[in-house]
This record gives C-alpha cells, sequence and structure tokens, in this order.
C-alpha cells in the first residue's frame, strides 16, 4: 500500500506540472490586467509602470519560468488586485467554503441515502414514485435559480433565514467555523442546502438503482431463507453492497463541491474560494487562478487515493494496485 | 468617603448616563463592490477609496456634487503661480489619539505614490509636487509650473499619520494595526470578501454620524443585494439594478434615492487612420475611413435618438448627453444641448459627404462594464442601419475589451473603429475627460491616455494646455466650456447619457445621491 500511494503521488506531481503549463499559458493568452486594476485617472507612465511593476512585459516563457521557480520554494505569486500572495489569500477563504461543501455533503448523504433506499425497496408505493419525480427537478433547475428562488421564500417571504453572508464563526478544536454558533448554521443552511440539490438527486438515484440490483440476488434471498432481519439484511448485507459506487461518485463530486460552488458562492454572497475564483477571472487576477487550479489538481487528486483506500475497506476483494503494474 | 461626595459622584455617575446616546444605532450596507484593502493608498480605485473615506480624510473633502470643501484643511489659495498653501484644521486627532499637524501631511505624500505592489498607485495625483512644512498647522505645495487644479489633486490623497500609518505596510492596515485616520469612522475588523465593520468616530471634529455602528457588506451578484434588502438584512445597498427600479419604486418601506452621476458614456470613433479595421465599403470592399470626416461622425450622432436609449434601454434611468459631464459641473458649457434626433437630416449629410450608398462599420464594446452596456450598442447599431450605416454589434467581457481598445491593434495602436466607452470625472470638474479623450494622445507629457479614437486637434489641445495652466478659477471655468464646446463642435467623441446612479434604502433612512459614485454610511441620515 505504501508503494501504492507514493507511486500515485509521483503521478500527481506530474499532473499538477502538466496543469501549471496549461493553465499559465491559457490565462496569459486572455485579456491584459493592466486595464483591469489601474484607475481611468492614470496617464500612460503610470500605465507603464504597472505593466513592469508586474512583470507583464516580459515573455510569457519568462514569467512561466519565474513562476516555476517561486513554485518550487512555495510562493504561487502575488495577487495583483490584493498584493498579497495568491496562496495566502485561498487558504484565506478555503474554511469557509470547506464547511460549505461538507454541510452539502452532509445533506446528501442524510437526505439521498434514506430516500434512495426507500424508493429501492419499495419501489411501487406512491411515495417512492413522488421521490423519483423530485429528483429530476433537483438535476434539472438550475442553480442560480434555485439559489435565488430559495433567498426570496425563506429570506425575504417568510423571513425565517438571513439572505447572504456567512454568520459568526467560533472555535473549536482548534477550527474556527460558522458550523459552531447558531447564527453561523442559520446562514449556512440556504447556501449549503442550494449546492447540495443536486447531489442529493444524485445519491438518490445511485442508492435506488443499486438497492434495486441488489434486492433480487442470491444473497439477499440466502439472507431472507435464514430468517434473518429485515432491517439486518437491508442495514449490512444490502448496503454494504450498494455503497461502492455511492463512495466514488460521492468523492469526486466532494472535489466537485469544493472547487467549484462558484455560483452558489456567488449568489449567496459566501466569502468562500469559489468566490475568489470567479472574480480573480474576471479581473484577470491571474495569479490566483493559476494558483487556484493548482490546488484543486491536488485536491483532485488526494480525495481520488481517499477514495481508492475507503474501496478497500468496503470491500475486501479490492487490493490497492496499480493497474498494469 | 464622606457623604457629600458620594452624593456628587451618584449625580454625576446618572448625569453622565443620561448624556450618553440612549440606544446603540446599526446599519448594515449591501455595496457592489469589493475593496480589496483597507489601505487608503494601496489601489485608486473607487471600491477602495469609498472605504477610504469612512475611516480617513483628505485635505480637501468633496461634497456630494463633488464640489471642493474644508476637510483637515480649513483654507487654501495659490501664493504665487507655483505654490500653493493650506492652513490645517487644528484639534483634530487620529483614532490612535495622537494629533494630526503637518507632518502627517508631508509623510503621507511620500507614502501615497510608493506603495509597495499597488495595483494602480496614486502617483498620478502627487506627481511633479513637493510638499513643505511651514509650521505644525501650514504646508505649502510647490509645482514647476502653475497648477490649478491642486485641490482637486490634493482631495484624492487621504492623510494617515506619522506615528503608526507612514512607514506601514498594506498588510498592517488590513490588520487594523495603522488603519487610524481622522475620519469619521474608526476601523473595527476587515473581513476580506465578507464585511468591514465600523464603529463611530466619538471625537470626530466634524458633523458626527448617526450611526454607532456600520458593516459594510460586499454583495456583487445584483438580485441577492436586492433580496437582502428586501429581507431586511441589509438596511441599505448601492448599485440598484435598472431592472428592479419599477418593483422597488412599489414596494412600501423601500425608498430610493436617485442621482446623476459624473460618468458620460460615449462614442470613440477611429479618426487616425485612412485604412480602419473595422469600417467597410457595402459589400465588404476597402474604403477611405469615414469616420475621418467631421459630417460623418455628426450624420452619426443625428442618427442616434438619446431620449429613445434612455427610455427604453436605461428604463428611464439616465439623462441624455450632450457633452462631457452633466450640467452644475465646474466648467461644463451652457450653451450645448444633447443633439436632437434627426434621421433625414443624417442621411442628407451622409449624402453631402458622398457615401449616400453608406458603408458597413463594426460597434464594440463591453457587456459587463457599464449600467446596461450591451444593450445601448446593440440599439445605436440599429439606429444606424436605419440611415443606410449597415452596423455589426461586438461586444464582449471588459477584461477582453479594453485591452483591444487601447492598445490591442498594430503596433499598440488601438484596434477598433467604432467604440462604446464611459468615463467618470473623479475629479468633479472637466479637465479630466478633455485631458484624457480630447487632448492628442501624448505619452510624453501624459495627455490622451483614454483618446482611443486618437482625435487630434491642436487648436482644442491648447485650449486645454491653457486652462491647466489657469489657476483663475472663473478664467479657467471659459477656457474649459470652450474647449468641450469646440470638441462637440469636432464631434470628438459623440456623447450618448449621463448614467444615473440608485440607491435604495429602508423607510426612515435617506441618502443623498452622490455624482462620484460612493456610498458613504457618513451620509445616510435618519428622517
Amino acid at each position: 500500500m505504501t508503494v501504492f500511494v507514493i507511486r500515485r503521488l509521483l503521478q500527481a506531481a506530474v499532473v499538477v506540472l502538466l496543469m501549471s503549463i496549461l493553465v499559465f499559458f491559457g490565462v496569459n493568452v486572455v485579456g491584459d490586467p493592466v486595464d483591469m486594476l489601474v484607475s481611468p485617472d492614470a496617464d500612460q507612465a503610470e500605465i507603464a509602470r504597472v505593466i513592469k511593476n508586474f512583470g507583464l512585459d516580459r515573455p510569457i516563457p519568462e514569467q512561466y519560468w519565474y513562476f516555476l521557480k517561486g513554485a518550487l520554494s512555495g510562493d504561487l505569486g502575488n495577487s495583483f488586485i490584493f498584493g498579497q500572495p495568491a496562496l495566502k489569500l485561498i487558504v484565506h477563504h478555503m474554511p469557509a467554503t470547506m464547511e460549505l461543501a461538507f454541510t452539502a455533503l452532509m445533506m446528501a448523504i442524510l437526505i439521498g441515502i434514506p430516500l434512495g433506499l426507500y424508493a429501492g425497496l419499495y419501489p411501487d408505493r406512491m411515495s417512492s414514485k413522488a421521490i423519483m419525480a423530485t429528483s429530476i427537478f433537483g438535476f434539472s433547475l438550475p442553480t442560480f435559480w434555485v439559489g435565488l428562488m430559495l433567498i426570496m421564500i425563506f429570506a425575504v417571504a417568510l423571513g425565517w433565514l438571513p439572505s447572504t453572508g456567512r454568520g459568526d464563526t467560533a472555535s473549536f478544536l482548534g477550527i474556527e467555523s460558522s458550523l459552531f454558533t447558531r447564527d453561523g448554521l442559520s446562514h449556512l443552511i440556504l447556501p449549503a442546502f442550494n449546492l447540495a440539490l443536486l447531489k442529493i438527486s444524485l445519491v438518490v438515484r445511485l442508492t435506488r438503482a443499486g438497492a434495486r440490483e441488489a434486492i433480487g440476488q442470491d444473497y439477499i434471498k440466502f439472507a431472507r431463507a435464514k430468517g434473518l432481519s429485515q432491517s439486518r439484511i437491508v442495514f449490512i448485507h444490502l448496503m454494504k453492497n450498494i455503497m461502492i459506487p455511492v463512495v466514488t461518485v460521492l468523492g469526486l463530486e466532494f472535489g466537485s463541491l469544493i472547487a467549484f460552488s462558484v455560483v452558489t458562492e456567488s449568489i449567496f454572497a459566501w466569502p468562500g474560494m469559489g468566490k475568489l475564483l470567479i472574480e480573480a477571472i474576471l479581473q484577470l487576477d491571474r495569479p490566483i487562478v493559476v494558483a487556484y487550479l493548482m490546488i484543486i489538481v491536488l485536491l483532485f487528486v488526494v480525495i481520488n487515493l481517499v477514495v481508492d483506500i475507503i474501496y478497500s475497506l468496503l470491500d475486501p476483494r479490492v487490493r490497492l494496485r496499480d493497474q498494469g503494474a | 468617603m464622606s457623604k457629600r461626595i458620594m452624593i456628587s459622584t451618584v449625580t454625576a455617575i446618572v448625569a453622565l448616563t443620561a448624556a450618553a446616546p440612549a440606544m446603540a444605532e446599526k446599519l448594515t450596507i449591501g455595496l457592489p463592490s469589493e475593496a480589496t484593502s483597507v489601505d487608503p493608498h494601496f489601489h485608486n480605485l473607487t471600491p477602495n477609496n469609498q472605504i477610504s473615506a469612512h475611516v480617513f480624510e483628505a485635505l480637501v473633502g468633496q461634497d456630494e456634487k463633488q464640489r471642493l470643501i474644508a476637510g483637515l484643511a480649513t483654507e487654501w489659495e495659490a501664493i504665487d503661480d507655483t505654490t500653493w498653501e493650506f492652513k490645517l484644521r487644528k484639534g483634530v486627532k487620529f483614532h490612535d489619539g495622537s494629533p494630526f499637524t503637518a507632518d502627517d501631511v508631508v509623510c503621507t505624500f511620500t507614502r501615497a505614490p510608493d506603495v509597495p505592489n499597488s495595483p494602480s498607485s496614486f502617483g498620478t495625483y502627487t506627481k511633479g509636487k513637493t510638499v513643505t512644512k511651514v509650521d505644525d498647522f501650514t504646508i505649502q505645495i510647490k509645482t514647476e509650473r502653475p497648477y490649478p487644479l491642486m485641490a482637486n489633486d490634493v482631495s484624492t490623497i487621504y492623510i494617515v499619520s506619522d506615528e503608526v500609518g507612514c512607514n506601514a505596510s498594506t498588510e498592517d492596515f488590513n490588520s487594523g494595526k495603522a488603519a487610524k485616520g481622522t475620519g469619521p469612522f474608526e476601523m473595527v475588523e476587515y473581513k476580506p470578501g465578507e464585511a468591514i465593520l465600523l464603529k463611530r468616530n466619538d471625537s470626530y471634529w466634524g458633523e458626527k454620524p448617526v450611526w454607532t455602528e456600520v458593516d459594510l457588506k460586499p454583495i456583487k451578484s445584483a438580485p441577492s443585494r436586492v433580496a437582502a434588502l428586501l429581507s431586511g438584512d441589509v438596511d441599505m445597498i448601492g448599485g440598484v439594478p435598472t431592472t428592479d427600479i419599477s418593483t422597488l419604486k412599489k414596494k412600501d418601506g423601500i425608498t430610493l434615492n436617485q442621482g446623476s452621476s459624473n460618468r458620460v458614456i460615449y462614442l470613440h470613433m477611429d479618426q487616425f487612420r485612412e485604412d480602419s479595421p473595422h469600417v467597410k465599403a457595402i459589400g465588404g470592399g476597402k474604403i477611405k475611413n469615414p469616420l475621418m470626416d467631421q459630417r460623418v461622425r455628426k450624420a452619426i450622432s443625428m442618427a442616434i435618438s438619446r431620449d429613445l436609449i434612455v427610455e427604453r434601454v436605461m428604463e428611464g434611468v439616465a439623462i441624455p448627453a450632450g457633452q462631457l459631464l452633466p450640467d452644475g459641473f465646474f466648467g461644463v458649457s451652457d450653451k450645448l444641448k444633447p443633439q436632437e434626433y434627426d434621421p433625414a437630416g443624417a442621411k442628407t449629410l451622409l449624402k453631402e459627404a458622398g457615401y449616400g450608398d453608406g458603408f458597413e462599420l463594426t460597434i464594440h464594446g463591453p457587456n459587463d462594464r457599464y449600467i446596461n452596456d450591451a444593450q445601448i450598442a446593440e440599439a445605436i447599431g440599429q439606429m444606424l442601419s436605419r440611415i443606410g450605416i449597415k452596423t455589426k454589434v461586438e461586444t464582449m467581457p471588459r477584461s477582453v475589451y479594453f485591452k483591444r481598445a487601447s492598445r490591442g491593434g498594430e503596433g499598440d495602436m488601438p484596434e477598433f473603429s467604432f467604440i462604446l466607452v464611459g468615463w467618470g470625472a473623479g475629479s468633479g470638474e472637466a479637465s479630466s475627460p478633455l485631458k484624457s479623450l480630447i487632448h492628442t494622445y501624448d505619452k510624453d507629457a501624459g495627455f490622451g491616455a483614454s483618446n482611443r479614437g486618437r482625435h487630434s486637434n491642436p487648436e482644442i489641445d491648447s485650449v486645454i494646455e491653457e486652462a491647466l495652466a489657469t489657476v483663475d478659477d472663473a478664467k479657467r471655468q471659459d477656457l474649459l466650456a470652450k474647449a468641450t464646446e469646440m470638441a462637440i463642435e469636432d464631434l470628438a467623441i459623440i456623447p450618448l447619457h449621463y448614467q444615473v446612479n440608485t440607491w435604495a434604502v429602508r423607510e426612515g433612512l435617506s441618502y443623498v445621491p452622490r455624482t462620484d459614485e460612493y456610498t458613504r454610511a457618513d451620509k445616510v441620515t435618519k428622517e
């Protein structure tokens, strides 16, 4: 297993390097940040100063070389608009996104799996059909629209929950998060639900399909014949077998929850990484875009690794081995 | 302790409690933009400057119409052609308790143009000025040539304290350590992307704000900002989208405050290339650039119905423009009116100029910079097509647009032929657009930096330059008005409309609209 992990990390390094080339050259083709940065009042000399100061007068390969040199010592460059290290800014915005993604994931699991299981075990009931029909909306409604509707209903019309922003934070076990305060949680519910909606639908459908397939298999019939209780059959034998695809998908989706919660964060003015990224893209704050994508690549590699390890725990037949190695 | 002292102490306490404000007053504002720092010298751009205006002050202030008013200086005058003297306000204290003196001013002027990593420095305003201390409450600023805009420039430089501010890094300001100004509010906390928390400066020298506590929250998504106001999460929002104005007007408990801005939306036309890349003969053949002909430019201006744009595209929330700045600003001409809509006259004029059959043109514009910018470009495309100028419309994000519009063509020349742009006069008077948009492009002198049509008329140039060297206000007003009239006569640019800014407040509050688009908590009052 150690060899497996090391090998995967080495692969990751290559992926990150390739990605850095693609991203760096990619963002440098689009537009010119100088026009986003300087005051309209600035004269030609000031514009020239800014171009020179940010090294934008240098050829792109040379800029990339400096970026790479910095990156090796952990410096991914300074944000143009904030003047601070890009990495620091991203790390600063990370907890807000993490708590959002984590809450959304929990919602997906706690709502999606029971509903999916129910729909899979009793496919003919009306309630099951209702669950499945509703899940179609979860897939097909655009996130920004659902977000605005949630705000209009729960914040504007009913006034139950705050419309935008992140609530108070508190420290618990050294982690500063809005998960630990009432105000924080009330701010978290709407954006997290908005983010989770699609994932809930996904989990419902995966769980249902898995349950439908497994329920007719011999080992379930055998368990029944053996006289095991329904709950033992469902929660021990059935669940174990249908969890593998669910874990795979949730793992990948967790990555995308963290990396691309852009729409939800923008609508709810949630001060997370997604909002930082979209604003960096709009204002051509190249160092942030590059650093962000580097981090996301790393994140996906790590999540996939963790998913592989969870597999082997769920299913003893899975051995951690590189294919073809 | 004797009984008498006891009693007097008790009385004193009762008296003190009674004198203290009855209740904490909190104001939460949803801002359409986000500041990138609270260092007042880091980034010279509106979102940052409006935050600075809460905590810091300049020697000279700007009122809601950007007229100059006394700030940390009580009076100023030009004592000779190249020297201005500022008398400083006495008895002013920074938030950390240290007194405000001439030393703070001198060191601020060295820091402002020279902040590391600044994406847009204040050097534009401090350039060529030498600040010297005469005594603790008098400073002199010398320039090489006569410089009438001294007070305007000085009004952009926020004064930081000699002790904690001048040698501090941007980081120190963001952490709050160095963010000690003299302004109406003290900074409590800066949470990037989330909020800026302020509290009232109870020892403020001027009129104290109503609010003891202020939260400034950036909510960039317009529908979310409106929802935040409707749900009561914020008391006030800036940048109300035009599409929501009619609904908000009807809502109980919401009041709109509207006023014209200093921003004109205009068209720039390629006037320096005989062979302009986006102008073609009908059918796509080559053609000598018709935009160089004043009559063609005039025809284009006549073909555009400003009233229709204002009414339909802007939903009534704009003012048709006939020059570079709306009425009431320093240096505007009272003779200029918006061009009348006259498509028949435009056609005749085109024929006269030899373009009776029309030509093909592409209008380029941003789609995320000005209010309804892409729709304006489309409306203009249709109006021009109606008089025979077959116009294609191409809009793009500003991140791509401005580079191409400024220097995307060959030899770093402007790439487009016909563009939609806007200009906000930060200085609040007419020399700002004249200098940057109308004056001949001159890199060394710093003129015409945004003259993307490269219109060039030496006569206008000399009037502008004369105005910029005339210290006498009345004379300068006339020169600026004259230069503006010449530029409009020449069709150097075609002004379309002035943007109107809209703020929405909950019932019981009131805000006086500002031309500089700033949202300032200290100017929000209770009715």
